[in-house]
């Protein structure tokens, strides 16, 4: 991991080069070591304090404040803050000063607030008192003064202070249970193991003659690895060493369960324990809606540049005749006239700048994260994404990326948990050919049609007898399921049920407890392991006991599982189940051909098949086994390797006893939602570890793939016959052949050749593909030729994908000429890498554990509620910022740019037109609210509709409703209102007279004039486009109108003290006095709006969107009642001719082509 | 980065203080509540801008606009207004000797008459204005070149002016009161009317000098410090500005009520002008309580004392005189731009009714065969 050994690197060079060594010495109890051992290098741990906060009392201001400049728009708003200080300048600092001060304190208020709730959360963790043994005496400690090395005491409900190291327990087992819902979410039980040799110490004393030491790597973020040896020192010299694991290992946040005590020793402590390692910052992903708003802005920031210039310009131009520059009325003073001229020129420039400053808006920013942070609880409160089932609702991890939810455009989704329930549900068995299906499935039902004990051919024979036996009780042993028993409160309603002792299967594989609940109905049960004895009832109800010898777990390399068990008769059997490409390939007899066959054919179904051979060990195999373990366990460095290869030496000659199928139901509406995404424009791809024939299953019940659907296979078996190259060619010809006619037939859309593609890869073949070629790059560029069939494919199945592979290809079609947007969506950790690569991730809370859910920008219970996810939410997250952005220049151009106007009439002097208050509240508060709250609950259509019509996907497309036009065309809309404002008033004041006491008005009523009109076209505008009219759009739209006025009102109603102007005094109540201003801005306000409005209904009319045509029908349906919904929604379909999936006509059914060649 | 936060995800971000000593057994209810307002369903008006909703409004904004339209420029038509340039630029032009003739510092005043002959009687009240061309009252320097609490009579401010007053801040290391580049270069020409009887005689029109500026500027906002009584005591210390030949309590010694900072006159000259163009109301003519005109048709003299110089920067000098409306004087562009708005509308609305018509109904019938 990079990470890590970047912090490795960094911990060293700071702890310096002789402090630091690979692996740590832990003395329990902190006790000298004994004389026999070696030289001890005693290495500083941190304590165990806790510290998420970011910063401290002291260093809070100047940290925050840094942190909050290095945002390059609040530095920009800093220097011109700076300049306004610096310089002469128009406007007042404050002007700038005020909104700068106010982001800047409430994002220092917010963090600040944030930080002093996570100091409050470290202190109250990091006083919380433990109990710690020390000479035989139970100590309560702080838990920051918990050092490595102390044994501490543990009970139950508990949550562990440190990592710990199981040194015994109350249970006579050594064993404890725990739960890591704080970890990673999963609640289930856990069970952990005390180490074998200190099991005995149960007692406060018995710890003070402990002698022990533990060796152990230094800490690793990785929460499911750890490696360790524990060296007691007994009374003789020669100490036993020990191997640690993972399931030694007691995690920092973890919980003690259904154990009354324990007694464990910290090894790592405070911010080395693996969970303040596991954190770490998700990279910063940004969505496409801020790029374009960047974009946005260096124009913008273009055109304030340009108009500072041209205005400097123009003012030394109109100043070459002294008699303007100064005339007897305005004289410079004398500081003024001895100033350099490019002093003068570069000062001048910047006060334009500083003029025109406000075209950059800093509460653009504000309201655009104030948008997103509170849009983003409308997903968290959304009731239709809450699954009664988990008692979850969808969670919002990162709340940057909600619009980008509205522009996916490739899906990649993980198969199993994901678009399958993985609730897994054993379906047969075959033995030697022979299949056996059970008769009752479980939770006590009995599932209709199914026959019991349904044997192909006659009953076997007496060896087969014998196979059929051994091959039960080898699922029942080779198995990692836990049995839990008397569980409280469910345990007690089961018991009523079932009116016997209950008892539960756990384990972290669904797989494993439905094969063993399988065995059950087979009439083998799993009892229970009791030391180290694996007990089994078996169909003439004996318990038969097997010593567990060893457990050779599941991995997804070898994907397959051992266990070596000796039999009451003293016989040692290695029983291996696992994938059949596993476990063929080491099998040396058995009934390979059925079971294949039988194998093959239950994959083609659906189903999820595993093979289990065995292997009869001689004593002498085994003590060689042992020793080929145990030493390969006892390695501190590259223990996986040294474990894998003896592995794969103990794993072999296998006899293949038979197979399973287990099945795994396809998620509630995954079908359906599969449909909608599709019709909705997004190309999905499932990426899964699976096997082709399984996934491809999955993906025809998923209506991934249809029957006319015509598959492409780029798998090995194809890439095996012919050259690679060759079958990529062949394929992009047939391919773009099709794309070709495609494009000709656009218009006749039920063209009968209209076939669309689903393409197979595999793992392998994949990663051939991408493998950089080091020969010529015109054979190599294999990439581009996968890309161009992949784009034409409308569904593409991934399978045998290694994790990496998924978020290799995610990564491979982000950076595709057209940067599309992607989205992962998974549950399981083997999904976390994609998750991360994409654009946007998506993870399920599954079975699997929360690492998906953790590591995800969103989390949803369902693969269902994708569908809300991005059809509704996601498009109007889009359509609301998209507004938001373009209202937001659209109303600083219009705001800003009769400023620009009025420079020509004062010989750019930089008079700003508007008083200052009008200049600073402007965009804080008289038009802040209105666009606020439209970008918050605007819906344009109603979200049945959305949902009910996955075209209406495609209207926002490829971010279509910020493209360089419409920006242009708001752009133009803002000049043009200020065009119209600022000679309308020119018109209305040019040497005229318009009050009836012919009393004039002076500058500042000329611009309070063109503000009043501004703030109304604007906010009115706004309301024009506001589809959604609840009564909070009523209250701040007209709300923030009336606070123009009253605030208008009062800011020239009083002298006002501690001001050293009183230019505003009654100007605005003076203007309403006269009636030529009332009727000017009336008209002016009309004007602005006019060809707006003017724009919208002919384009409605005549090139109307489906969106618009969806409104126009919604609205004939609410109001008339003479469409119905069904005929709009037809209408619709028939519109999108150029998709591939609309037109779908029955006529060219290919049936599974390549599934069963 | 730990527990704390772990288990502030897992509670949305509400209590990030529970920590998680609290174990699994709280569970909370995670259901959303079911509220209009967080499921997004509040009831709403959902308006949409078709031709069809639109057209009313544009005719009835035609048919509102343009009779506006049509009074405000008939009204604005009845407005009589005359204008005389008195700069004095040709030859010809009396004033030509007192605009090349210009000093500051001259103490005999050059004076001019101009003649000229009303068509038209004007009726009610008459006001009278002077209008500066090419004058920036609203260069930044110029405007923000007053102290605001030195006219409104704060004594501080009298003795030591806004820094913003430079460099008419202090002469002689005296204070000028009032300070600043607007009150320095008051409006100093003089203007007075007279009425030549057919007999040939003079008559002189009265001219009110009241009721010109704003009644919040003289009464409010310009104050003169310590009351209006002597004020020759009160703005002992100060000196007048360099342009003026007398101080600011000799403005109107006749009125106190029209003396120092509250005199009108430079009450109107300190309201800055918009642009560079303008006009201020000078004088009032009020109406004869007879029902004679204020002013009768006939020939007038306009004397003009000739102080103010525009000639440097190509400035003009107007004398307007001009009856007013409820709408106030002569401009016919509002009255024009109201026609042409309410036509353009309605203009709109027939279009939009002949798309409603062709296309409308195109797009409702392709809805019924799909």
């Amino acid at each position: 991991m990079d990470f890590s050994s970047i912090r490795k690197l960094i911990t060293r060079w700071c702890a310096g080069e002789e402090n630091w060594v690979d692996t740590r010495t832990v003395y329990i109890g902190n006790k000298e070591p004994p004389p026999g051992a070696e030289a001890y290098i005693p290495q500083r741990y941190p304590d165990n304090r806790i510290i998420s906060s970011k910063y401290t009392f002291w260093n809070f201001f100047p940290k925050n404040l840094f942190e909050q400049f290095r945002r390059i728009a609040n530095f920009y708003f800093l220097i011109i803050f700076l300049v306004q200080l610096i310089i002469d300048t128009p406007t007042s600092p404050i002007t700038s000063g005020l909104p700068l001060f106010f982001v800047i304190t409430v994002t220092a208020i917010k963090q600040g607030y944030e930080d002093w709730l996570r100091h409050k959360a470290d202190n109250a963790i990091n006083q919380c008192p433990v109990h710690e043994v020390q000479h035989g005496k139970v100590i309560r400690k702080q838990s920051r003064k918990l050092r490595v090395g102390d044994v501490v005491l543990i009970k139950e409900d508990e949550t562990f202070p440190c990592d710990l190291i199981l040194l015994s327990t109350s249970r006579e087992d050594g064993t404890c249970f725990v739960t890591t819902a704080s970890l990673d979410g999963e609640s289930s039980h856990k069970t952990y193991y005390a180490v074998q040799d200190t099991k005995a110490f149960i007692t406060e004393e018995d710890f003070d003659t402990l002698q022990a030491s533990i060796e152990c790597e230094q800490p690793q973020p990785d929460l499911y690895k750890f490696v360790g040896r524990i060296n007691i020192y007994s009374d003789r010299n020669e100490p036993i060493a020990r191997p640690l694991g993972s399931e030694n290992l007691l995690l920092r946040g973890a919980t003690l369960k259904n154990t009354q005590h324990i007694y464990a020793v910290a090894i790592y402590t405070g911010m080395e324990t693996k969970m303040a390692l596991n954190y770490q910052s998700k990279s910063q992903k940004r969505s496409a809606v801020e790029k374009s708003m960047n974009a946005y802005l260096i124009v913008y920031l273009c055109i304030l540049i340009s108009k500072a210039l041209i205005n400097t310009v123009l003012k030394y131009v109109w100043q070459a005749d002294p008699d303007k520059d100064e005339p007897f009325y305005n004289q410079k003073t004398d500081t003024e006239r001895q100033r350099h001229i490019l002093i003068r020129a570069f000062t001048d420039f910047l006060a334009f700048m500083v003029l025109f400053n406000y075209i950059i808006p800093v509460s653009m920013y504000v309201t655009v994260e104030m948008q997103k942070f509170l849009g983003s609880y409308f997903i968290m409160w959304d009731d239709e994404m809450f699954d009664e089932e988990l008692g979850e609702r969808a969670q919002v991890n990162t709340s940057d990326l909600n619009e980008e939810l509205g522009q996916v455009e490739y899906v990649f989704t993980d198969k199993t948990g994901t678009l399958t329930e993985n609730n897994m549900e054993f379906i047969e068995c075959c033995v030697d050919g022979y299949v056996y299906v059970p008769d009752a499935i479980c939770n006590g039902q009995v599932m209709p049609g199914s026959t019991s004990m349904d044997m192909i051919d006659s009953s076997p024979g007496p060896g087969g007898k014998e196979s059929e036996e051994l091959f039960f009780r080898a699922l029942c042993l080779c198995h990692t399921v836990q049995v839990k028993e008397e569980e409280t409160v469910d345990g007690i309603k089961m018991g009523i049920h079932q009116n016997k002792a209950t008892s539960f299967y756990i384990s972290s594989s669904p797989d494993e407890v439905a094969l063993v609940e399988g065995m059950k109905r087979l009439g083998f049960t799993y009892l229970r392991l009791k030391d180290s004895h694996m007990e089994i009832l078996n169909r003439e109800d004996e318990v038969e006991r097997f010593e567990l010898l060893e457990v050779l777990t599941f991995d997804s390399v070898r994907r397959r599982m051992s266990v070596i068990v000796r039999s009451t008769t003293g016989e040692y059997y290695l029983f291996c189940k696992g994938a059949d490409s596993s476990i063929f390939p080491r099998v040396i007899s058995g009934k390979v051909e059925q079971v294949k066959a039988r194998v093959e054919h239950n994959a083609v179904e659906g189903l999820r098949t595993l093979c289990v051979a065995y292997r009869k060990l001689s004593v002498a195999q085994y003590e060689e086994t042992c020793h080929l373990l145990n030493s390969a366990k006892l390695a501190l460095q590259d223990r996986d390797r040294k474990l894998a290869e003896a592995y794969d030496l103990i794993e072999k000659d296998f006899v293949l006893l038979g197979a399973t199928a287990v099945e795994d139901r396809l998620q509630d509406k995954a079908a359906d939602t599969i449909e909608s995404l599709q019709k909705a424009g997004m190309k999905v791809w499932v990426l899964t570890g699976d096997k082709m024939e399984t996934a491809a299953a999955t993906c025809y019940a998923s209506k991934l793939f249809r029957r006319s659907t015509q598959i492409l296979e780029l798998t090995t078996k194809r890439t095996e016959e012919q050259s690679l190259h060759d079958v990529l060619f062949d394929l992009s010809k047939t391919v773009l052949r099709q794309h070709g006619s495609m494009t000709r037939d656009t218009f006749s859309g039920l063209s009968a050749d209209c076939v669309d593609y689903g393409l197979i890869i595999d793992g392998a073949t994949l990663s051939a593909v991408l493998k950089p070629s080091q020969e010529d790059s015109s054979q190599g560029n294999y990439k581009e030729i996968f890309l161009e069939i992949c784009r034409n494919c409308s569904a593409v199945l991934c399978c045998r994908m290694a994790p990496l592979q998924k978020a290799q290809i995610v990564k491979l079609i982000k950076s595709s000429p057209e940067h599309p947007i992607t989205l992962a969506i998974g549950d399981g950790a083997n999904d976390v890498s994609m998750i991360l690569e994409a654009h946007v991730g998506i993870g399920i809370m599954g079975k699997e554990g929360r690492q998906a859910a953790r590591n995800s920008d969103y989390a949803i219970p369902k693969f269902k509620h994708l569908k809300k996810m991005l059809l509704v939410h996601g498009h109007y997250y889009y359509i609301r910022i998209s507004e938001l952005v373009q209202y937001f220049f659209y109303k600083n151009v219009a705001f800003i740019f009769p400023q620009f106007l009025y420079q020509f009439f004062c010989g750019f002097s930089q008079q700003p037109l508007y008083d200052t208050a009008y200049l600073t509240l402007y965009n804080i508060s008289f038009t802040s609210l209105p666009i606020l709250l439209f970008s918050l609950i605007e819906q344009h259509i109603n979200m049945d509709i959305l949902k009910k019509d996955p075209s209406l996907y495609r209207d926002i497309a490829k971010n279509s409703l910020l493209r360089w036009p419409i920006f242009i065309y708001w752009t133009f809309l803002g000049v043009f209102d200020a065009v119209v404002f600022f000679f309308g008033s020119y018109f209305l004041f040019n040497n005229s007279t318009f009050t009836s006491n012919g009393q004039m008005f002076g500058n500042w009523t000329f611009g309070t004039l063109v503000f009043t009109v501004l703030v109304f076209t604007v906010t009115l505008k706004l309301a024009l486009d506001t589809h959604y009219w609840t009564w909070i759009n009523h209250f701040v739209i007209w709300g923030s109108l009336l606070f123009f006025v009253i605030f208008s009102l009062l800011w020239g109603g009083i002298i006002w003290p501690f001001l050293n102007y009183q230019r505003m005094y009654y100007v605005f109540i003076q203007m309403l006095s006269s009636g030529p201003a009332w009727l000017s801005i009336i008209l002016l306000i009309v004007i602005s709006l006019l060809p707006d409005v003017v724009k919208k209904v002919i384009c409605r009319a005549l090139w109307p969107t489906t969106t618009e045509r969806i409104q126009v029908g919604e609205h004939t349906h609410t109001h008339t009642n003479t469409y119905t919904h069904t005929h709009t929604h037809a209408h619709i379909m028939h519109r999108s001719t150029s998709s591939h999936f609309t037109s779908v006509t029955p006529a060219s059914s290919r049936e599974l082509i390549g599934l069963t060649s | 980065m730990m527990a704390s936060n772990y288990n502030a995800k897992e509670e949305d971000g509400h209590q990030p203080a529970a920590i998680g000593h609290g174990g699994a057994g709280t569970v909370k209810n995670k259901k959303p509540d079911n509220t209009a307002f967080k499921q997004q369903r509040l009831p709403a008006w959902q308006p949409i801008l078709t031709a069809g909703t639109v057209l009313p409004a544009f005719f009835v904004i035609g048919l509102i606009f343009i009779p506006i339209g049509i009074g405000l420029f008939v009204t604005s038509n009845n407005i009589k207004e005359l204008e005389i340039d008195y700069t004095g630029v040709d030859m010809s032009s009396p004033c030509y000797n007192c605009s090349q003739s210009y000093s500051w510092n001259s103490t005999k005043p050059c004076t001019c008459s101009v003649p000229f002959s009303l068509d038209q009687p004007f009726e009610s009240n008459v006001f009278m204005y002077y209008g500066l061309s090419n004058f920036y009252q609203n260069h930044r320097r110029y405007v923000k070149s007053r102290d605001d609490s030195q006219l409104n009579g704060d004594k501080a401010s009298l003795k030591s002016p806004s820094k913003e007053c430079e460099p008419y801040r202090t002469s002689d290391e005296k204070p000028i009161a009032p300070c600043g580049a607007i009150a320095n270069s008051l409006f100093n020409d003089t203007l007075e009317l007279y009425y030549i009887d057919p007999n040939g005689s003079r008559t002189a029109i009265p001219l009110v000098k009241k009721g010109i500026a704003w009644w919040t500027d003289k009464h409010v906002k310009f104050r003169n410090p310590g009351g209006n009584d002597n004020l020759t005591v009160v703005f002992q210390g100060t000196s007048k500005p360099v342009n003026w030949r007398k101080s600011v309590y000799e403005l109107d010694p006749s009125d106190p009520d029209n003396n120092g900072f509250i005199n009108e006159d430079f009450i109107v000259w300190m309201r800055t002008a918009a642009l560079p163009t303008f006009r201020k109301l000078y004088r009032i003519i009020h109406k004869k309580p007879n029902m004679t005109p204020t002013l009768p048709l006939g020939q007038y003299i306009l004397e003009v004392t000739y102080n103010y110089p525009v000639r440097s920067f190509e400035g003009r000098k107007r004398m307007i005189l001009s009856t007013m409306s409820w709408m106030g004087g002569k401009n016919p562009f509002l009255g024009i731009a109201y026609i042409t708005v309410g036509s353009v509308c309605f203009f709109l609305g027939i279009v939009l009714l002949i798309i409603h018509h062709k296309y409308g109904n195109r797009n409702h019938s392709a809805d019924i065969p799909s």
